[in-house]
């Protein structure tokens, strides 16, 4: 993965803040060329480096309507398989935003999204509890994002700088 | 009363700043995309910021000692060791100051009498030579080239030098120009000034935004550090502008001259800010290495746009500044940015604001982010693209 060296880690991480940014502009950013970034670029979305490019939202700036929560589940590790199967199994679910294995107390937490409440709570209890090897969960209902992939969520910041030495 | 009595004629005489007056035309206009500020986008880190918190929670809210809390002239000292080989003994050589401009200001006051010559390269910061004339000093300005990337030469050193020479100020990395001097470009103007009493000001408050080889400083050079009045500060490397901070080191024979002029105009630099500070100097060089991988981004985005769109401009290698020539579009400096102001609402400042030798040239501003800087190149090659 880091056999591109110096320069496509620095890609990574200007993308990983921006992925708005074009070819030509990460080719200036870094001093190479385009097509150079555009290999490079191809090179890691073919390995899986780069997943994927998306969105940071505040939908409650919005009027669209939803509830995320975060889901506490205790797993009996399957023999020969582990975790995995039960992981692969929740992955599916189009609702769940982000699925971890965690040390401590419970064993995966699964962040999921709905559009009300109910909806939430009718997937938890009939298609994660019901999954073989749930042994129990727990749900929490999320009231409010602060801070979501390094981006705080709240006001948009000015520009108040008064001074031009 | 006659207020034109009331005001000596080396007050009134002096202009304001050049570059407060575009920006004051600026902040008037809407819809403008401003590449005009000389500070940083970030905002302090946020240790740095508790640790100034922490200090208002223990009720630290007295006067230091005249030239800073003891541990912040200790972790000063260690780091200007550690970054740039420098010694200084904290106890006697360092004094703490409000800001880099106080630094140059007292150095200014110590060290010219009425009369004396002080050597100031061009373009370069707008504060020497107005507080060179406040001494009653004489300001003798050397217009660093284009050519030679705007560094100051040996040569154009020696001919500005006469019996009344009192001061060199050495203002790099540069601000306009982004231009740095290496260690050989030091050392000639090391050799100049040996065997002479000439002092020099090193204005390094840039020193930890260069993005090529590391910083040197002039202090670090041999022959140098005992003719030297260092003049950094947290501004621009740490992103503390606001708290006011900065400091200057110097041999124990001129510090403690300096200190009593500090001790009656300003009696201690802001005590909040020295505590924040200290963890600057101790704990904020991650924070300095992220910020320059920004800026240097920036920097790289900025002159390619400019290049490509066939304006002139070398790669600075310090700073966040670009000087670009715009002198090949029929128009002087001032009328080039203005004209850009007006009609294309993007301002960036005219060469003009920092000596007359920065005609033909403008200074862009970097402390932005690329998307900002981006709307800006579009809107400068609309602007040049009917002006060749």
């Amino acid at each position: 993965m880091m056999r591109n060296g110096k320069n496509a880690d620095e890609l990574l991480s200007i993308l990983e803040n921006n992925s708005k940014l074009t070819p030509e502009a990460l080719a200036r950013m870094t001093g190479t060329d385009r097509e150079d970034v555009e290999k490079k670029l191809k090179e890691y979305e073919n390995e899986g480096v780069i997943l994927g490019y998306k969105t940071m939202i505040d939908w409650d700036k919005t009027d669209r309507e939803y509830v995320s929560a975060l889901i506490e589940l205790k797993i009996t590790p399957q023999e020969g398989k582990g975790y995995e199967h039960v992981a692969e199994k929740i992955c599916k679910y189009p609702e769940v935003e982000s699925l971890y294995l965690m040390s401590g107390s419970f064993d995966l937490a699964v962040l999921i999204e709905g559009k009300t409440m109910r909806e939430v709570a009718f997937f938890a209890a009939e298609k994660l509890a019901t999954i073989d090897g749930v042994v129990s969960m727990s749900t929490h209902f999320v009231l409010r994002k602060y801070k979501d992939k390094g981006i705080e969520f709240g006001s948009v910041p000015t520009d108040e700088r008064g001074n031009m030495n | 009363m006659d207020y034109s009595k009331i005001i000596p004629d080396g007050i009134s005489s002096l202009k304001p700043s050049g570059i407060r007056k575009f920006f004051d035309i600026v902040s008037t206009m809407k819809d403008t995309v401003s590449l005009t500020i000389g500070e940083p986008d970030f905002v302090t880190p946020w240790h740095i910021r508790v640790a100034g918190i922490e200090s208002l929670e223990r009720g630290r809210t007295y006067y230091t000692s005249n030239s800073g809390v003891a541990d912040l002239r200790a972790a000063i000292a260690e780091y200007l060791e550690r970054r740039f080989s420098l010694r200084y003994d904290p106890a006697r050589e360092i004094v703490v100051t409000v800001g880099g401009s106080e630094a140059i200001d007292i150095t200014m006051r110590a060290l010219v009498a009425p009369g004396d010559e002080v050597i100031i390269p061009q373009p370069s910061f707008v504060c020497y030579e107005p507080l060179c004339r406040m001494c009653g000093g004489v300001p003798v300005i050397i217009e660093t080239k284009e050519k030679d990337r705007f560094r100051l030469t040996a040569d154009a050193l020696r001919a500005a030098i006469t019996p009344r020479t009192k001061l060199l100020v050495l203002p790099f990395p540069n601000n306009p120009t982004g231009a740095v001097m290496k260690r050989e470009d030091l050392e000639a103007i090391a050799d100049v000034l040996r065997g002479t009493d000439i002092m020099v000001l090193s204005d390094e408050i840039y020193a930890e935004l260069t993005y090529g080889e590391d910083h040197v400083s002039a202090a670090s050079v041999e022959g140098m550090r005992e003719r030297t009045v260092l003049a950094s500060g947290f501004s621009k490397a740490f992103a503390m502008t606001g708290w006011r901070l900065g400091y200057i080191a110097a041999p124990a024979e001129i510090a403690p001259q300096l200190l009593k002029i500090h001790q009656y105009a300003i009696m201690c630099a802001p005590t909040t800010s020295q505590f924040a500070a200290i963890e600057a100097m101790r704990n904020g060089d991650a924070d300095v290495a992220e910020m320059r991988a920004e800026y240097n981004r920036r920097r790289r985005f900025l002159v390619g746009g400019l290049q490509t769109m066939g304006i002139e401009c070398d790669m600075p290698e310090g700073t966040f500044y670009v000087f670009p020539n715009i002198s090949g579009f029929g128009m002087g400096s001032d009328e080039f940015c203005e004209r850009l102001l007006r009609e294309k609402r993007v301002a960036i400042v005219p060469g003009t604001a920092f000596g007359p030798s920065g005609e033909g040239y403008a200074r862009i501003s970097y402390a932005y982010s690329v998307d900002h800087i981006s709307v800006a190149l579009d809107r400068i090659e609309d602007f040049i693209k009917d002006k060749r």
